[in-house]
């Protein structure tokens, strides 16, 4: 079947064999029953071990698989009277981010997500949901549009990150990125975000910055997609399901750094078993959560969005030698002695700079 | 002699010269890489790293950039002892954080502190593409962040001197929050009158590019640096094109309406001290008042 991944292999075998077993008994009348439930019940044992324990790697083609939910999915079956707005006003539509209007068990918000295709036809026209400036900048306009009338804004994180191309990058890629965090750092109303396949780097973030982000148990979330890391590490894109295991990416993780605040329980096999399911279990941690945020005002909704971001990060005062302790410091001796480093790895050139998006 | 020994090859030997080479010193002469111009380091050094023939801006470290901006070259470093863990177990992260201290005499990515500039006080935060490409973690992250809340609490001008490849990879999802962390530092700031000065140098992408560095309320940047978010094999794997040669510079930006101004080094202490004349008071300096 082409609906399942390679390492469901196992269960899909066994299913297979049961489905033998049954037709065999009905064509030849011979009675399986007593095997076919021992079978079904070592497929249902294998299965839970499966998707108890997967391992990141397998998070990571689960959050890609083709037949995932998208933000337009869990829209139709989370909120009601979803109106789609269109447009930046500046240049164009931007199909990689859909936003609108929508309402939540009746409560009017915004509702902006990043947007992959269905088929080949659609994931071209919305660039396989990398978003081009004009999209951030739509977003932007959204959620301003929702701080001035004071309606929530939630969002949907699922993309491989920003457009690498060059229209994009003349029109000033980095600062629609950083525009929208910035922007969404200042707004007075709760913002809620759901990373709900494959949260890619900066394209990602740009849609990001709430007061709570919540995370579906198999979806990823990264600096760099472990495919471009394993490049730049070991100069080898096909060893992503080892950076994808070093790179610390998945919810359970998220959660221990405090950059999530909830994980959200996927079906059985992943988010696109039961789409149903899902999105009832989305919209049950949207709805709490929310609640919870209704309870402040403008200001402190500011400040635990702050607060939250501030927190982030490790790191550690290194022990000062005498002389440095001082704090002072000249840069006039430094210059002499770093100065012929600098000019033979100046000299060099491009030295292996991982540039990541 | 034979006929046919009209036709063969003379032998030559080689004689080794008795001239002995004359020794030059490593580090005396260099040799400019975008023109190929070999001059005097101590020239070079001179013309504050601009290759007199092409003006090719040579790449600086924290503290020559320190040197040449700051009044006297003097900088009250913040947080010189901050320096990176390795919170994810990266494999072979924590070695290549001791293998960069090294090798750039910096414990991280950036060095902060406050200064003056043409006599106006200031919080400075400059990064150095020597230490790990520039790439921005958790310490990088926090310096600047408490660069951009001691000019808000010190009523001070911020200006950012950017050279980063982007996020650091070994610090993965750490390394991106430091965007937001930053912005929304950015947002306080300049939310509350501040004066933000970005200036890019080269080279500034990724992560960096799209979260600090452009949201200066004035963004300048040295010639020839290149800016941009995606890198250009990228792009060009994506786009099945080549890229011009201009591509991604601060020229290019320039023309696209990224940056306000185009400063050769030379220039850049005066105008940013012309621009800090027009927002602050030299005694006491407090902008927006």
């Amino acid at each position: 079947m082409a609906n399942e991944l390679p390492f469901e292999k196992p269960i899909v075998e066994l299913r297979q064999k049961i489905k033998e077993l049954k037709s065999l008994s009905v064509d030849k009348g011979i009675d399986f029953s007593e095997e076919i439930l021992r079978l079904e019940e070592r497929c249902k044992q294998l299965e839970e071990e499966l998707y108890s324990e997967l391992t990141a790697a397998q998070k990571m083609h689960l959050a890609r698989h083709h037949q995932r939910p998208t933000s337009l999915d869990f829209i139709g079956a989370i909120f009601s009277d979803f109106m789609e707005l269109h447009g930046d006003r500046l240049f164009a539509d931007d199909l990689a981010i859909v936003g609108g209007l929508a309402k939540l068990n009746g409560v009017p918000v915004t509702v902006i997500g990043h947007q992959r295709g269905k088929d080949t036809r659609d994931n071209i026209a919305r660039f396989f949901g990398s978003p081009h400036p004009e999209g951030f900048r739509k977003a932007l306009r959204l959620m301003q549009q929702a701080n001035k009338f004071n309606r929530p804004i939630i969002t949907f994180i699922d993309t491989k990150g920003a457009y690498p191309g060059n229209t994009a990058e003349e029109r000033g890629q980095s600062e629609a990125i950083a525009r929208n965090l910035r922007e969404m750092a200042g707004f007075g109303v709760p913002i809620i975000c759901v990373v709900i396949g494959e949260g890619g780097s900066g394209g990602a973030l740009a849609l990001g910055v709430g007061n709570r982000v919540l995370m579906l148990e198999n979806a990823i979330y990264s600096a760099i997609s472990p495919n471009g890391a394993a490049s730049i590490l070991w100069k080898d894109a096909s060893r992503a399901d080892q950076a994808a295991e070093a790179m610390k990416i998945t919810a359970k993780d998220l959660l221990e750094f405090g950059i999530i605040e909830q994980i959200i329980e996927e079906p059985q096999g992943g988010a696109h078993r039961d789409l149903e399911f899902q999105a009832e279990r989305i919209k049950e941690g949207l709805w709490s959560q929310l609640q919870e945020l209704l309870k402040l005002n403008a200001e402190e909704l500011i400040e635990d969005r702050y607060n939250k971001f501030r927190k982030i990060g490790y790191f550690q005062m290194a022990e000062l030698e005498a002389a440095e302790d001082g704090l002072e410091q000249s840069a006039a001796t430094e210059l002499n002695s770093g100065l012929n480093d600098s000019i033979a790895s100046d000299a060099k050139g491009q030295e292996a700079a991982p540039t990541l998006n | 002699m034979q006929i046919k020994d009209l036709f063969s090859k003379k032998k030559y030997a080689t004689i080794p010269s008795e001239r002995p080479k004359r020794d030059i010193p490593e580090g005396l002469m260099n040799k400019c890489s975008k023109c190929g111009t070999i001059q005097y380091s101590k020239e070079l050094e001179k013309n504050l790293k601009v290759c007199s023939s092409c003006g090719h801006h040579y790449r600086l470290n924290a503290w020559e950039r320190i040197g040449m901006t700051l009044d006297d070259g003097h900088l009250t470093e913040y947080d010189a002892a901050m320096e990176s863990v390795d919170p994810l177990s990266f494999p072979g992260y924590a070695g290549k954080l001791e293998q960069q201290k090294a090798k750039s005499n910096l414990r991280d990515s950036v060095v902060t502190g406050d200064g003056k500039i043409g006599g106006f006080p200031v919080v400075v935060a400059v990064m150095s593409f020597d230490f790990f490409t520039g790439s921005m973690g958790s310490v990088a992250g926090e310096k600047i962040t408490r660069a951009i809340e001691a000019a808000h609490e010190k009523k001070l001008p911020l200006i950012i001197f950017s050279t980063s490849s982007g996020a650091r990879m070994q610090e993965s999802i750490l390394s991106l929050m430091q965007m937001a962390k930053t912005s929304a530092a950015l947002a306080k700031f300049q939310g509350a009158g501040g004066l933000y000065i970005s200036v890019f140098t080269d080279p500034t992408t990724g992560g960096v590019s799209a979260s600090f560095a452009s949201l200066g309320d004035y963004n300048l940047a040295e010639p020839g640096a290149l800016i941009g978010f995606a890198g250009r094999i990228v792009i060009e794997q994506t786009i099945r094109q080549k890229l011009p040669d201009n591509f991604q510079t601060a020229e290019f930006n320039l023309q696209h309406g990224q940056l306000d101004k185009v400063v050769h080094r030379k220039d850049m202490k005066a105008t940013l001290t012309k621009l800090l004349d027009m927002h602050c008071e030299k005694e006491g300096s407090f902008h927006g008042e």
